[in-house]
Parts: structure tokens; C-alpha cells; sequence
């Protein structure tokens, strides 16, 4: 599997991504500056990492959509590739809109951070076939601004296409309907706010995350 | 200023019915501060900036796209543009 990191200026986990990706698959990861126009055309996986990208100014991922990577990872998306935003990536692919929705200021107002039960919605993607069987997978999430939102019909549309891959068992942030990671229709990008970059060995707490990873380079 | 330079503000809040926690929270402040009266609090942001249009008349138009494009999200956030 030939996977990239995109590194914004205020990233803060593309060096955990990279490890995450590195141990689970044995597969080596290249870091992309977000100033490059070009990615290598025959990446299989794009992993947008969690962070501040440009400080969360105006919004949280509002400027790094802008940024001149995202036309180069928006190309690799339509021709197939896997994308994962992760936590602030996730915000990033709603403001590029390659997700639809949005992500709100938490509603206990707390910026949170602990390990949480999320449910396998959709163990039918190329990014979770290998939780089939798997009730429960754990993970950590640590944001301030990962209360999902969409407007109703577009919830009813991401529950009724099977878009809705992974929820909260406990809702941690006050996320519509309880999601926190879903796919667009074609099912090769992903968001997500819970870090499978940060439990994917269990020294961590959980190797959970691997799964992830794992699923996509079999994929690939 | 300058001949020619126009002066934008742009108002951004989120849109009725999404949930402002900002709000609620000043809401609350104003409440333990004796003012009970105080309901519907939103908080949001204004952005202000000069702007040399290359057609003055469509300098509207032209702030209006900013904002689709960057300075709001339109699927949480609504704006209000003015140009002076």
C-alpha cells in the first residue's frame, strides 16, 4: 500500500498517522507539505491528521481546505483513492466539502478528550470490512469543535445509504444522531473524529485503530 | 482612503436553529448578572476589510462570493454583507 500524510502548518498527529499506518500495515508513509500541488498519482491512501491546521482561524479546517494540496487530494478522491480526515481532517473534508456536514462547537462547551465506545455502523466499507463481527470498537477522541451536524434530510440520507460508519455509544459532544465518522456515497473518504491514530497498539490503551488501517491496505 | 477603495463588513452568524453554545453560555452570564430578561443570544463574528473592486458595482456581488467561499459556511453559518 503507497499512503501520504498531509502535514498543514498546525498539524499536530501527522507523525502519529504515520506511525499508525507504518505499524499496522508494515507499509511506509510519505509526509506531503500542504503547499504541493502534486500527489504521487498511484497513492492508495491520503490521511488528512488531526491538529489546529492555521490556528482553527475562522473555522476549524475552513483555510487548510483552501490550501493548494486539497486540489491534488479532491483529484486522488475522484479517481478512486481512500481518504481519511481524522478529527481536525474530518473538518477539513466537510469544508472541502468531499463530506457533507459540518462540525460544531461541542455542546457541553468542553473541549474532550478520553477513550469512547464508538459502534461499527457499516461494516461493509473498505475502511472497516475488518471489524465484521466487531460490536464495539474502542478509540479516544480530543476535540473542542466535533459535534457533527446536518441538516435532517441530509442525516436521513446518510443513515439510509449506510454513510454513517462509525457512532458514538455514548455521545460525548452532543453529534447528530450520535455520529462520529462517516463516508461520502462513492465510500472511498472517510471522516472521523474519534483517533484511530491513537489506538493502534494496546500500549495505547487499544489497538482498535490498526483495524482501520489494515482494512484499507487490503483494499488497496 | 483611497480613491476608488470601498469598505466591506461582513456579519456571520450561525443560522437560527443551530445550536450556539457561545450564545447559551452568555446567556447564562447575563442571567447571574440580574438581567433575566435577556433570551435568543447568538454570538458571531465580523469581518472587515478594505476593497479595490475592479467594477465598483458589482463589489457586492463580488464580497457575496467571498463569503460562499470562505468567510461562511452556509451549511451552519448565514452572513450579511454591507458596503460602504
Amino acid at each position: 500500500m503507497k499512503s501520504a500524510v498531509i502535514v498543514f502548518p498546525g498539524s499536530n498527529c501527522d507523525r502519529d498517522c504515520a506511525a499508525a499506518i507504518e505499524r499496522s500495515t508494515g507499509a511506509k508513509a510519505q509526509f506531503v507539505w500542504h503547499a504541493e500541488r502534486e500527489l504521487d498519482p498511484d497513492l492508495d491512501l491520503i490521511v488528512l491528521p488531526g491538529g489546529f491546521s492555521y490556528g482553527d482561524y475562522l473555522r476549524c479546517g475552513a483555510v487548510a481546505a483552501l490550501s493548494p494540496v486539497m486540489e491534488a487530494v479532491k483529484a486522488a478522491a475522484r479517481r478512486g483513492a481512500a481518504v481519511v480526515g481524522i478529527c481536525n481532517g474530518f473538518q477539513v473534508l466537510c469544508e472541502a466539502r468531499l463530506l457533507p456536514g459540518a462540525l460544531l462547537r461541542n455542546a457541553g462547551l468542553k473541549y474532550v478528550c478520553k477513550p469512547v465506545e464508538l459502534e461499527v455502523a457499516n461494516a461493509q466499507t473498505r475502511f472497516t470490512a475488518g471489524y465484521a463481527g466487531r460490536r464495539t470498537v474502542q478509540m479516544t477522541v480530543g476535540n473542542g469543535e466535533g459535534n457533527f451536524y446536518a441538516d435532517e434530510d441530509t442525516l436521513d440520507r446518510l443513515e439510509g445509504e449506510g454513510q454513517v460508519v462509525f457512532r458514538y455509544k455514548e455521545n460525548p459532544n452532543g453529534s447528530a444522531r450520535g455520529i462520529a465518522g462517516i463516508v461520502n456515497a462513492r465510500g472511498n473518504v472517510l471522516g472521523l473524529m474519534p483517533h484511530p491514530d491513537r489506538a493502534f497498539e494496546a500500549e495505547l490503551g487499544s489497538s482498535d485503530g490498526a483495524i482501520l488501517f489494515q482494512s484499507v491496505a487490503k483494499s488497496a | 482612503m483611497a480613491e476608488g477603495r470601498l469598505q466591506a463588513t461582513v456579519e456571520v452568524f450561525l443560522k437560527p436553529g443551530v445550536l450556539d453554545v457561545q450564545g447559551k453560555a452568555v446567556e447564562k452570564a447575563l442571567h447571574g448578572l440580574g438581567w433575566p430578561g435577556v433570551s435568543d443570544v447568538r454570538v458571531g463574528k465580523t469581518i472587515r476589510f478594505a476593497l479595490d473592486p475592479a467594477d465598483p458595482a458589482g463589489a457586492e456581488a463580488e464580497v457575496r462570493d467571498m463569503c460562499e467561499r470562505l468567510l461562511a459556511n452556509t451549511i451552519i453559518e448565514s452572513y450579511r454583507v454591507e458596503i460602504a
